[in-house]
């Protein structure tokens, strides 16, 4: 393992920075497949381009007095909280598993991962009633303390932004421990060891060395968290926060302001690029890539006593919060209805529908984040373009999922009149729609939504190629394609694999896009917990919102098994 | 890992997912010929599908349906001509109208509907009806005094500094309310209102209506305004026994405005302007304000039925006769977007 090139000047010599020299494999072939994943995502965002292009008279006037200040600075501080929290809590998480070891540790290795699978607003509205003042915890509380009414014990309300800060911290952290962990993981023992030689201890070793060095896998896992944060209209619509994505929905909605709506959210998007390029433009002179020999790894230090149970405690805090309390409740809940009501027969339907579609999405995004990702490898020159098209795949990730399904439509409408155009002139028949209200376009949604995290994964995992084993299957006579399949590919494929699984889990959980682009007589595990909700009897959906977390703890699981390197 | 061992499986599993999309996805897609009706709503399924099992029991006519939320009108402009979409049902005036104005529904003349929905609760050109009807009613602590006459004007006195409970004003039942007070006192005086509303609140605006309830119980506040149909859900105990505690906990009052009556909303529907199966729409129309659908309709969701004489649930009967305002709804819904702005002027969610 090695940072800031130093280790690739005495692996193999290299004219210089920047992909292979060697003559290129068709880069047409490429630019035509990352052109046609560009073109998916930017498709939506371009209707609604046009679509805040038709104006929306006085919005921003109205937006900067009334609305911007407040919502700007509440997702500001949104943002800036859950970043601090899911950053300490997965690296630090991520730390703990990879270097200590603990009674219990195996364990808490996957348990981290569990908050994956439990969608935000289901633990908002979880939270709420554990912590409300009738809910059980203060209640319980109260009669301890023998305060008679709850105005006789005020505590800080979960409905406020700190509140929603801890529970989305504590529900998006395994975005952050996933790739950190995987990073700890394969790093050499020999970089930690040269630190703790130079006299660090372990908490210097952790900031000086191992932190730095995981700062892509962190920068990935952030920012896959916050874009969760800033599109996330659940959790933070129910606790009362009025974040800009609120204030997009309000403005689409209750004002019928489509263009309006449209307009901040790709002002919004615009503000994300900026982020995005400034974390990546601090990063792009450095190298993280690993040498190619098997380096040994890093010894866990044995805790016992005292230090070993503190390390336990410490990793069950994100656990407790972020699994264990929702989904416990949400099991109490599903035990008492199982009960009372039964199993719906609806419900298996709605588990295969919710599989099916989760995973087209998940192969189909894997797919395409691969090939998007590998442009560096196969198509030499033009850089510029290469990393445009690159960029221009991750979009959607940073539009709130609705606005994203909205944007869908005006493409998907023309796309099927053009197929019935066709057909028409073909086989003289029009045909039905077979974009808009099919599974195809739900598909179509969840791939362009997901495909950034699939980039992500694929781009970190050849990033730590080394590029001297790249380059020495081309001087051996592989073309770039050839050394992609058959250096990278089974080198990456964990992290590959990691991806599908991510974007498997969110698409099962996915809520806003599902809702508004399924067929007719379609319901998803989301879709049906959200109509329970929506009538106020979200209790009603605890077995669907088990599933939802049954469902996503298979991938979780497999999440962890490839992500960690075999000894 | 050995050399071979992943791509050649993504590929296949890549070709799978490239067949399997499409397929999967068109079977339920296509229109029907005949027999069917396809049903749009943003009304849970749960709720209405009694009432869909009865008619389908009674007219042989099978009904497919979607539930969309935010994002009904999008889709079915988006489909256009070729929608298959032949009947919207969706709640708030607001929502209504607007898929009027984004002319996704045709004009339907029926004697079932002009014998059982009043005048001011359907369009004159046929082209929207309500099918219940919802109050915007009070929620109290047990002992709050002057309850009986409760006006929405006085929500806005200091006396309750401190004690009122609302979900968030952009919440559509809200902005509803804040657009009838803009119809009936104009901006100057609504701004005042909303003002004073603002200043009385207990917590921030947020949550839904039942956690008005919850949170009176839980004796954060006195007072709140929530949905009518809620105090049946949690009542009767179908939303749990922990919802039933809530509901008992609290008082109901119907408030009026000055020398006027309650505020109601309504749920509605109106017939696809491409209805590939326009018949059935309209016989499943007539059927959702026949008697018995009514009676059905109203006691799925507590509300109130928009048939008059026809039965009102027990649990909504005692919270004593209804007498609903007379501003037009149709002024109402013109009126929802200056309520939101208004909202947003006087930060009223912050």
């Amino acid at each position: 393992m090695l940072t800031e090139r130093a280790g690739a000047r005495s692996l193999a010599p290299r004219p210089g920075p920047g992909p292979p020299t060697l003559p290129a494999w068709s880069p047409l072939a490429w630019i035509v497949a990352a052109g046609f994943a560009a073109l998916l995502v930017l498709a939506p965002l371009a209707s609604l381009a046009v679509e805040a292009l038709r104006g929306s008279s006085g919005l921003w006037p109205h937006l900067l007095a009334y609305v911007l200040p407040q919502a700007v600075r509440d997702t500001v501080l949104l943002l800036a909280g859950v970043g601090l929290l899911v950053v300490a809590l997965g690296a630090g998480a991520a730390w703990l598993v990879a270097a200590y070891e603990f009674p219990g540790r195996r364990l808490l290795d996957w348990a981290l991962l569990l908050p994956l699978a439990v969608p935000t607003y289901i633990v908002a509205y979880a939270y709420l009633d554990l912590l409300h003042p009738v809910g059980p915890i203060q209640s319980g509380l109260r009669a301890l303390l023998g305060y008679a009414r709850p105005r006789d014990l005020v505590l800080p309300d979960i409905r406020s932004l700190p509140g929603c800060i801890l529970l989305l911290g504590f529900v998006l952290y395994p975005y952050v421990y996933l790739p950190v962990r995987a990073l700890f993981l394969m790093q050499s023992a020999s970089l930690i060891e040269a630190g703790r030689s130079l006299g660090l201890g372990p908490a210097a070793v952790f900031r000086r060395v191992a932190l730095p060095l995981a700062r892509p896998a962190l920068a990935l896992g952030a920012s896959l968290a916050l874009l969760e944060a800033l599109n996330d209209i659940g959790a933070a619509e129910f606790l009362g926060v009025r974040t800009l994505t609120v204030s997009i929905y309000a403005t689409w909605v209750n004002r019928s302001d489509l263009p309006g709506a449209a307009g901040i959210a790709l002002v919004m998007l615009v503000l994300v690029l900026a982020l995005t390029w400034v974390e990546r433009a601090a990063r792009r002179r450095r190298h993280y890539a690993a040498a190619a020999q098997r380096s040994r790894r890093m010894s866990r230090t044995r805790l016992s006593g005292l230090p070993a149970l503190l390390a336990l405690a410490l990793g069950l805090v994100p656990v407790t919060a972020g699994f264990l309390m929702p989904a416990g409740y949400l099991a109490a809940a599903a035990a008492e209805r199982l009960s009372t009501a039964g199993l719906s027969p609806a419900i298996v339907g709605e588990t295969v529908a919710t599989l099916a579609y989760a995973g087209i999405a998940a192969l189909l995004a894997t797919a395409l984040g691969l090939v998007v990702a590998a442009g560096p490898l196969l198509a030499a020159g033009g850089a510029v373009w290469r990393d445009a098209l690159l960029r221009c795949a991750t979009l959607g990730y940073a539009v709130p999922g609705a606005i994203l399904a909205i944007g869908l439509m005006a493409p998907l409408s023309a796309l099927d009149g053009a197929l019935d155009g066709l057909s028409r002139l073909v086989t003289g028949a029009g045909i039905g729609l077979v974009g808009i209200g099919s599974g195809a376009a739900l598909v179509y949604a969840y791939v362009a939504r997901f495909l950034a995290i699939t980039v992500g994964t694929s781009e970190a995992g050849l990033a730590r190629v080394p590029r001297s084993l790249g380059d020495a299957a081309r001087v051996l006579g592989r073309s770039p394609a050839g050394a992609l399949t058959r250096i990278h590919l089974p080198l990456i494929g964990p992290a590959v694999l990691s991806g599908a699984l991510l974007v498997f889990v969110d698409c099962v959980k996915e809520l806003p896009a599902t809702l508004l682009l399924r067929p007719l007589n379609v319901e998803t595990l989301a879709t049906h917990l959200y109509g329970e909700a929506a009538r106020g009897t979200y209790e009603d959906g605890a077995v669907a919102a088990l599933l939802i977390v049954a469902v996503g703890l298979l991938p979780v699981a497999l999440l962890l098994r490839v992500s960690t390197p075999r000894a | 890992m050995p050399r071979h061992r992943f791509a050649p499986h993504l590929g296949l599993l890549t070709l799978a997912a490239l067949l399997g999309g499409p397929a999967h996805a068109q079977a339920p897609a296509s229109a029907p010929a005949s027999g069917e009706v396809n049903l749009y709503t943003t009304r849970e399924p749960g709720l209405i599908r009694p009432l869909l099992d009865a008619f389908t029991a009674k007219s042989g006519v099978k009904v497919n349906t979607v539930f969309v939320d935010k994002g009904l009108a999008e889709r079915v402009a988006a489909e256009g001509a070729r929608s298959a979409a032949d009947v919207l049902m969706t709640v708030d005036i607001g929502n209504l109208i607007e898929l009027v104005d984004k002319d996704l529904a045709q004009p339907v003349r029926s004697p079932a509907v002009e014998a059982a929905v009043p005048a001011s609760l359907r369009d004159p050109e046929g082209r929207w009806l309500a099918l219940s009807i919802r109050a915007r009613v009070a929620y109290a602590k047990p002992d709050l005094k002057g309850l009986d006459g409760i006006t929405y004007e006085s929500l806005a006195d200091p006396k309750y500094k401190g004690e009122v409970c609302l979900r968030s004003g952009q919440h559509p039942y809200n902005t509803a309310l804040i657009a009838a007070y803009l119809v009936k006192h104009g901006e100057e005086k609504t701004e005042a209102w909303l003002r004073g509303l603002k200043a009385n609140l207990a917590r921030k605006a947020g949550g839904g209506d039942r956690d008005v309830a919850r949170d009176i119980v839980a004796d954060l506040c006195d007072v709140g305004l929530a949905n009518s149909y809620y105090v049946g859900l949690m009542r009767s105990g179908r939303g749990g026994p922990e919802q039933k505690k809530w509901g008992d906990g609290i008082k109901v009052a119907l408030p009026v405005f000055e020398g006027g009556g309650t505020h109601v909303n309504v749920s509605g529907a109106v017939v696809a302007k491409n209805a590939p199966n326009r018949d059935n729409a309209v016989k499943l129309i007539d059927y959702l304000v026949s008697d018995e659908a009514q009676g059905l309709y109203a006691k799925a969701d507590y509300e109130y039925p928009v048939k008059p004489g026809a039965p009102v649930d027990p649990l909504l009967a005692e919270l004593g006769p209804l007498k609903v305002d007379p501003t037009p709804l149709i002024e109402i819904a013109r009126q929802r977007k200056a309520a939101s702005l208004l909202v947003d002027k006087v930060g009223f969610d912050k």
